[in-house]
């Protein structure tokens, strides 16, 4: 999935790079391709990600290179340092009014978490900043909103204040406002229904109840799994609203969350916080340093890259890489290439770089005993279906067999085939890319090298300086 | 004039596809450049393409899907020696159609069984309107003349019960519930002997949202179809994966790893109403064969329609045709 496809390409990208002297533009532009599609990959906005590759090439072709950093690595740092740059250095707080209540105003598309994501920033907010919160159920469409919001206050013993569905929003605000200050709450939050950034009578109701309550903070709800369209909604939401901030929500998911990153850079608006779980004590400030990396979904690869070089035998390497651009990689190799990672320490760390492994990444909580499994399974297979992964692929009491053998279930046996069949697909990819760029990689690639011997050009063999 | 085009010149057809034409008009905004990008252009060109993928890529089609889709039209433009580009026109309609029907017929009719009951499933992730969907379908089937029941299997949600128990007195029908945080495949399995005994020709099952990476909770979900088939041997059940238009390329993943859990017979779009495009649909289609069934466009009880590729694609182009 997105994941392995963009850790795999900057990987290839950096190869290719990888220990030459100077960085042409060609290299560059090379990179930033490689860029290009990863940050579309995360719902990147097409435009936004225009601006930037074309705003970092500009930077990294004045740049001048780094003691102790290969060209390679100076693009990723450039990469990654603008990232962060853009999706703003340090968390931003929450503005409290010294004067009287804090006002927070919860807006968003329906579905995007609102009336769970108003309890947990009170419960939040009172946890650390040792607020009195009340929540204000002001979405009178949906059914059971109000409900689901009584419900949640109820768990977290927060007070809901609500006047059921028949009430006007502007009121049910106006008089939550006063019963805030009867009851010496200096914390408001109040959940607005969802509404479609383009429902004038909606918006408008949201303009009026900006107007009554004059609220510190307007944060909008966004769902991290927004693709293109996040930037429509932000911006029709700030202009008619002035937004202070978002939070993002969902962001346990396996979504890279491209959409912070669109949002921060059309409206700049911060994000202040990330919803990171069903249960309501999740919610996190936002980090946008962590965001940086995941949306660029390569992680640590500097550091993993130092790592390998140091641990896996070059040439072992070397000759698990011609394995996988040969396209004839079988279990008997995945099974060596995961020894070769055993080497490098907790499995779980680096899982994540590997092409192929966002299947198993996905797990709730990758530990290395996956690894044992995967070990478990390879090893229930004969001989000739781990030469051969089409005979698996065929047939399905030849899984249900390895499946029983293991001892693991049939969909585990699976989803290891498809990950195999993924990471063959992958390096095909890479074998049939075109043949003008294949060569120059080659020839750059192995600058650093001393092993000429092995180019066979075009077909993405033997390119030095990939470790992994 | 193309395919498209003569398909769209009868006044019934463009009636029929005026819903969704209204319900996607913000959506042409972006995909309106289309019909500038091939009348301004002088040539079929890089920069062209260019201008092409960035329509594609930002109705959510998704890069695979989209940079298979300029590939195909390059080498039909080589083949059929096409200059213009305004010819283009009809070679990324006809394309569109092949990338979504594949040259399969496909059919996304509800398979009712033909005696007994016919339980619709639905799944998707956290607030894309599973709940929603249900009320709307429950009314949609109410009105054809079949009986009906919901199943409230969302346990977890605060209020969710509740949200059901609510379109149930809408549309007139029973909702078979337990309190909150029972085991939602006991729910089901309660309703199921209930619309048996009661003869009801539909249950629709609502269930909570999950996140497709959360392992347990989709165990739940093997759990729930399970039961299911347990309860009804022999008969077709429909899942239906619901997914908000908004979603970017993470649709992908939804649809993959729902997929290995339940059999999804076809996608719910929802919220088609607003200016997402829902195009990430399109590549979960081509990648991963699963159709659309239905579409939301509004918040009206009536708003769920059966999917109907042409009309998707005139709402995406249909100022061609002004």
């Amino acid at each position: 999935m997105a994941f392995e496809n963009l850790t795999t390409r900057m990987q290839m990208a950096l190869r290719r790079i990888t220990g030459k002297a100077h960085l042409n533009e060609n290299d560059i532009e090379e990179m930033m391709k490689e860029v290009r599609l990863s940050l579309l990959e995360a719902d990147v906005n097409f435009r936004v990600v225009k601006e930037f590759t074309t705003e970092v090439k500009e930077l990294a072709m004045g740049e001048k290179i780094l003691k102790g950093l290969n060209p390679g690595q100076q693009v990723v740092k450039i990469v990654n340092d603008e990232l962060v740059k853009l999706m703003g250095s340090e968390a931003v707080l929450i503005q409290f009014n010294e004067t009287r209540p804090t006002v927070i105003m919860m807006v968003g598309l329906q579905g995007a978490g609102k009336t769970t994501t108003a309890g947990k920033l009170g419960n939040f907010l009172r946890k650390n900043h040792s607020k009195k919160p009340l929540l204000i159920a002001a979405d009178i469409y949906r059914p059971a909103a109000i409900d689901q919001l009584i419900t949640v206050g109820n768990q977290l013993d927060i007070p809901v204040f609500s006047m059921g569905t028949l009430v006007n929003p502007r009121e049910i605000v106006k008089e939550g406002l006063k019963y805030a200050n009867l009851e010496k709450h200096d914390l408001i939050i109040i959940d607005t229904a969802g509404r479609l950034h383009i429902n004038e009578v909606l918006m408008d109701e949201l303009i009026d109840i900006k107007k009554i309550t004059k609220p510190d903070e307007i944060l909008l709800t966004v769902d991290a799994m927004t693709g293109q369209d996040a930037v429509n909604v932000a911006t029709a939401f700030n202009e008619a609203l002035a937004i202070t901030g978002c939070i993002l929500t969902k962001l346990d998911g396996d979504t890279r969350g491209g959409a912070a990153l669109s949002i921060r850079k059309v409206t700049g608006i911060p994000i202040k916080f990330a919803g990171t779980g069903e249960k309501l004590s999740e919610i996190e400030l936002f980090h946008p340093e962590r965001m940086a990396s995941r949306i660029l979904g390569m992680g640590d690869v500097l550091s993993l890259i130092e790592k390998a070089t140091e641990e896996i035998d070059e040439a072992e390497a070397m000759s698990m890489m011609e394995k996988m651009m040969s396209g004839n990689f079988n279990f008997n190799d995945l099974l060596k290439q995961m020894k070769m990672i055993k080497r490098m320490g907790a499995f779980s760390g680096i899982l994540k770089f590997l092409p192929g492994m966002s299947q198993l990444q996905n797990m709730d909580k990758v530990d290395d005993r996956q690894l044992v499994y995967v070990e478990a399974i390879i090893h229930s297979m004969t001989p000739a279906e781990r030469k051969n992964p089409e005979l698996l692929e065929r047939s399905s009491s030849r899984r249900n067999r390895v499946a029983q053998g293991s001892g693991r279930s049939t969909t585990e046996v699976n989803r290891l085939i498809g990950m195999l069949d993924k990471q063959r697909q992958m390096m095909k990819r890479f074998q049939n890319m075109n043949p003008e760029s294949m060569e120059r990689m080659g020839q750059n690639a192995m600058g650093g090298m001393s092993q000429p011997a092995t180019i066979n050009k075009g077909k993405g063999k033997g390119k030095g300086g990939f470790r992994i | 004039m193309g395919i498209f085009a003569k398909l769209f010149s009868s006044k019934e057809q463009r009636l029929k596809a005026q819903k969704y034409k209204l319900g996607m008009t913000k959506t042409r905004k972006t995909m309106a450049t289309l019909k500038d990008v091939l009348t301004t252009s002088k040539r079929i060109d890089e920069a062209l393409y260019d201008k092409l993928e960035e329509i594609f890529i930002t109705a959510d089609i998704g890069i695979n899907t989209v940079v298979q889709f300029i590939n195909e039209l390059r080498s039909v433009v080589g083949k059929q020696k096409i200059e213009k580009p305004i010819d283009l026109e009809n070679v990324i309609v006809d394309k569109m159609f092949d990338l979504y029907l594949k040259g399969e017929i496909i059919d996304t009719n509800i398979r009712f069984n033909k005696s007994g009951v016919t339980v619709l499933l639905f799944v998707g992730v956290n607030g894309t309107g599973k709940t929603t969907s249900i009320g709307k379908m429950a009314y949609k089937l109410k009105s054809e003349g079949k009986s009906v029941m919901l199943a409230a299997g969302d346990t977890f949600r605060a209020g969710a019960i509740n949200q059901l128990k609510i379109w149930g007195e809408r549309v007139g029908c029973q909702v078979i519930a337990k309190e909150e945080g029972s085991d939602p495949s006991s729910v089901i399995f309660d309703a199921i002997r209930e619309a048996k005994k009661q003869n009801i020709d539909v249950l629709l099952c609502d269930t909570a949202g999950r996140l497709q990476n959360k392992v347990n909770l989709m165990k739940e979900l093997d759990k729930i179809n399970r039961t299911i088939k347990r309860e009804l041997p022999n008969t077709i059940y429909e899942s239906y994966l619901v997914i908000d238009a908004t979603t970017g390329q993470n649709g992908l993943s939804q649809a993959k790893i729902f997929k290995e859990s339940t059999e999804i017979s076809g996608i719910v779009l929802t919220k088609l109403d607003g200016t997402a495009k829902g195009g990430i649909v399109l590549a979960i289609r081509n990648e991963l064969g699963v159709p659309i069934s239905f579409v939301g466009m509004g918040e009206k009880i009536t708003d769920l329609d059966y999917f109907d590729i042409e009309d998707y694609i005139y709402g995406l182009f249909a100022d061609f045709f002004e």
